[in-house]
């Protein structure tokens, strides 16, 4: 097969459905017109432990346009099966309206369904709810550990830390507390069910189209066939929409009861219960290093909250493990049962928390022996994988360090902790290493060719702003040799090929990967068309040696002799070709895979009031071949923005008297806004990685916001000499 | 578990009738006092490029303009906008010819998942016609209540800059 010429692929292209969203055309979840329709608004409970003794649902029936309010007295029937697919935690999901128990504070315990909105909404505040309640346990410093490691997670150990601490020059011995973080996407989560016989649709907001077909099928007791679930457009998610939560069921459910179809959405305050979080941490890490920065042991010992009812795990062992040459390392993991509701692996799940405590203690241990930190991370650069001995399919980290360090002029930088001040402001800058894992999923796709000369190219993935509908439509048009614009991508349907959660930055090499294979399977195709057909202009010519370019098949080499799609298709009485192709990623890789970034950081800290601004950042990474560099760029800058919230802004609080969170609102709960984002560059390394993917690619999306926090607080120190061990970086702690 | 049928005439809502201009057509609704603008966009009229972020005027999702001016739409009761003239993201092109701002939101990528999209460009075109488009500094402060988790503000600054300076 003679590769295919690259144009779309790594050109800078506008994204494909710019058009859609910039005149309010793209439909989100509650944005679908269906026909019918009636509105749902879920009661949820206000205590976090405990039991519901009574609900008075007269005054809220007696609304005009009040069809029904559910609660677990009626109860309603639900099978939940067991599901395998998509239920990834230990222990068993909150059932939905199936018993008298509170298991945290927010908690689902009726519904009102009404004609209108409004109807529903006041209906909805004038159930009244009463409870027999307990005491509830939600705060992490003070509940005990649950007896043995989180689920897929073993106490790791080589060499012997202990004593390698014990004789080391230089020892670090740090404590670390990371508080709770909502995703806070802007499109709450939303949900439209309708049932058309024993058969089931939903328009949901989900990062897992597939793996929400499988719950509902589960949670329902029919056949997976029987559910489609829509997503052809997501307003953010980070994470929070890789399961389907017990909202999805309650507008299934109510669909059902009520007999028409229901429109649910969750208030603002109501994401903050239910659907997930990146969960609070309590860190100690310890480190042993020679006096030339040579690491010779790290311990960590952490623990996170989960729920009761089920064991939240993350990847926050990987980094330690890997990230550098240190011959001794331990690790403990830990999980504290609270009554909470369960998190969810939010933008670099685990990876995120543990490279904030080890990157900001490698900038400590760099101060205390007096080393550049660029430095000293580049002396304990592992040759190979240090936890698997396998050879790293690229790791190409001292280069983003070489490229950022003199674009963002490190050199100039005094080391000295509040040597620099520009009026009231103390200036500093940072650094930190990003990493994230290779992760891969099996997908499929679909591809027919029209006699039109254009193509549609479909895979139950999805397009959570990452650029899917685009970065995949250049894959394909490459692949089939068509302009881009003669290129349709569809994704976010449970029926088409299936694909794998769009998490864990797998889409691009996966669903990409796929689509390729079927791309080329449908040019392929095509081209044994044209070389067996004798009234072809190639007839006879090596496939091989067969091209095809803006819709045409032509010798390469010879452009003269060849003929287009168009031509083939109708020659043919053919109306259409089609393909179906997928990628597996083979079982066990001989290569330890993971992206790398060089984060760099300037701040400026008010030297009287402890206010923190981000001046500027740039992140420099090691991601594989950029399919679409426009819209990576955009990622890795918005990263940073996410990286920049989490070190100086976000902050979930809890009043554990009650297990209330009392930040549950766009106003309290800080994110940042466009004030506080100065300008941020992205640079990635020109290259690709074959090893890890067919198209060469890697990770991306979580990768640009790991190192982003640690480079923060590394230059809140250089600034002010203070050193916070803490997220977020509050003017309280730099008073 | 269900209501009996329909409820008395006491429990049900007020409602008024209003006269408005939304987008260039003029429309008399009756209207329940409780719908904000947003919910009458949105849920009663099918104009769902507005958004619900938050809906307690803290996001931005449902710029809209009133009179001209920007307005949260989910704060702002419907019923006390007789004679008012509404412009949603829905109507700022003209046919197929984009606002220089959108075409300069897909030309900046300033967007990712698109949601907050049509609060950024209505909420944009707001601070263009107020004139706080001297700076990048000045577009910041000034497009600052318009949340956008995906991060895309370097590149909706440079947007407002290239519609408000056709850089």
């Amino acid at each position: 097969m003679s590769p295919q010429p690259q144009a779309a692929v790594g050109a800078p292209l506008s994204r494909v459905d710019g058009r859609l969203k910039v005149t309010g055309q793209a439909k989100y979840a509650a944005d679908h017109d269906i026909d019918g329709v009636v509105h749902a608004v879920v009661v949820d409970s206000s205590i976090a432990r405990g039991r519901i003794t009574g609900i008075d649902t007269r005054d809220a029936e007696a609304q005009r346009g009040v069809l029904g309010v559910i609660s677990h007295l009626d109860k309603p029937r639900l099978t939940y099966r067991q599901n395998q697919v998509s239920n990834a935690f230990p222990g068993e999901r909150l059932h939905v309206f199936q018993d008298d128990t509170v298991r945290f504070f927010g908690q689902p315990v009726a519904v009102v369904v009404a004609t209108t909105l409004e109807a529903a909404e006041h209906a909805a505040s004038l159930v009244k709810v009463s409870y027999d309640a307990e005491e509830s346990a939600t705060d992490l410093t003070r509940g005990p550990a649950q007896d043995g490691p989180p689920p897929f997670a073993r106490p790791y150990a080589r060499g012997n830390a202990e004593e390698a601490l014990g004789s080391a020059d230089v020892r670090l011995d740090l404590a670390y507390r990371l508080s709770r973080n909502h995703h806070n996407p802007m499109e709450t989560h939303a949900t439209i069910a309708r049932w058309d016989g024993d058969k089931l649709t939903v328009w949901d907001k989900t990062q897992w189209v597939i793996g929400t077909q499988n719950e509902l099928a589960a949670v329902f007791g029919i056949p997976l066939e029987n559910v489609r679930v829509l997503s052809p457009f997501i307003g953010g998610a980070f994470g929070s929409a890789l399961r389907a939560w017990p909202h999805v069921t309650i507008a299934a459910l109510a669909a059902r009861e009520i007999g028409r179809p229901v429109k649910l959405a969750l208030t603002r305050r109501q994401m903050y219960f239910t659907v997930g979080y990146r969960p609070a941490y309590e860190y100690k890490l310890r480190l042993g290093s020679t006096r030339r920065g040579r690491l010779t042991a790290m311990t960590h010992d952490f623990k996170y909250e989960t729920s009761r009812y089920e064991q939240f795990w993350e990847a926050n062992l990987a980094l330690g493990q890997m990230l550098y040459a240190v011959p001794n390392v331990s690790q403990n993991p830990q999980i504290v049962p609270l009554d909470v509701s369960t998190p969810l692996w939010m933008r670099g799940p685990g990876y995120g928390s543990s490279a904030f405590v080890i990157e900001t203690a490698m900038d400590e241990l760099a101060y205390k022996l007096g080393i550049d930190p660029i430095e000293l991370r580049l002396r304990n650069e592992p040759g190979e994988d240090p936890s698997t001995q396998q050879p790293f399919s690229t790791r190409r980290l001292r280069e983003c360090f070489r490229v950022g360090a003199r674009a963002f002029g490190w050199r100039r930088r005094d080391p000295r902790p509040r040597s620099t001040r520009d009026g009231d402001w103390l200036i500093g800058t940072g650094v930190a290493t990003g990493c994230y894992d290779v992760f891969r999923g099996q997908a499929q796709a679909h591809a027919r060719l029209d006699a039109d000369g254009t193509a549609v190219v479909q895979s139950a993935t999805h397009d959570t702003g990452t650029g899917t509908y685009t970065s995949m439509t250049q894959v394909a048009a490459d692949a089939l040799g068509l302009t881009v614009r003669n290129v349709t991508f569809r994704l976010g349907d449970s029926a088409m090929p299936p694909a794998p959660a769009q998490g864990a930055s797998q889409t691009m090499l996966s669903v990409g990967s796929a689509v390729q294979d079927t791309c080329d399977m449908l040019r392929e195709q095509a081209i044994k068309l044209a070389v067996e057909d004798e009234r072809s202009p190639l007839h006879g010519v090596d496939p091989d040696d067969v091209v095809v370019r803006g819709g045409r098949l032509h010798v390469k080499g010879d452009p003269a002799r060849g003929e287009t799609y168009r031509q083939l298709l109708a020659r043919n009485n053919r109306t259409y070709l089609e393909a179906r192709g997928s990628y597996t990623p083979e079982e066990e890789s001989r290569f330890s895979m993971y992206g790398y970034a060089a984060m760099f950081a300037e701040v400026a800290v008010d030297a009287r009031l402890g206010l923190v601004r981000v001046r500027r950042m740039l992140g420099v990474y090691d991601a594989g071949r950029i399919i679409s560099p426009k819209l990576a760029e955009s990622q890795a800058v918005g990263g940073m923005v996410g990286g920049i919230g989490a070190a100086l802004l976000e902050h979930t609080v809890t009043d554990h008297r009650d297990g209330r969170i009392v930040n549950a609102n766009l106003a309290d709960y800080l994110v940042p806004v466009n004030a506080d984002i100065p300008d941020l560059k992205a640079v990635y390394l020109d290259g690709e990685d074959y090893k890890a993917a067919p198209i060469g690619v890697k990770s991306l999306g979580e990768l640009v916001q790991i190192g982003v926090a640690p480079a923060i607080a590394n230059a809140v120190f250089h600034a002010t000499g203070r050193r916070v061990r803490e997220l977020p970086i509050t003017a309280e702690a730099l008073l | 578990m269900f209501g009996a049928g329909p409820a008395d005439a006491a429990q049900a809502s007020p409602s008024s009738r209003v006269t408005l201009t939304i987008n260039g057509e003029r429309r008399t609704i009756t209207v329940d006092n409780r719908t904000s603008l947003l919910d009458l966009l949105r849920e009663h009229l099918g104009l769902t490029g507005s958004k619900k972020g938050c809906n307690a005027g803290a996001c931005g999702a449902c710029t809209v303009l009133v009179d001209g001016r920007r307005v949260n739409s989910c704060l702002t009761l419907a019923v006390r906008l007789d004679g008012a003239e509404v412009t949603t993201i829905e109507g700022l092109a003209k046919g197929e010819r984009l606002h220089p701002l959108q075409q300069a939101f897909i030309d900046h990528d300033a967007f990712q998942c698109g949601y907050c999209t049509s609060g950024q460009i209505m909420s944009g075109v707001g601070c263009i016609d107020e004139g706080h488009t001297g700076s990048p500094e000045e577009i910041r402060e000034f497009m600052s209540g318009n949340i956008c988790r995906c991060g895309a503000y370097v590149n909706i600054v440079r947007a407002v800059e290239q519609a408000a300076h056709g850089k």
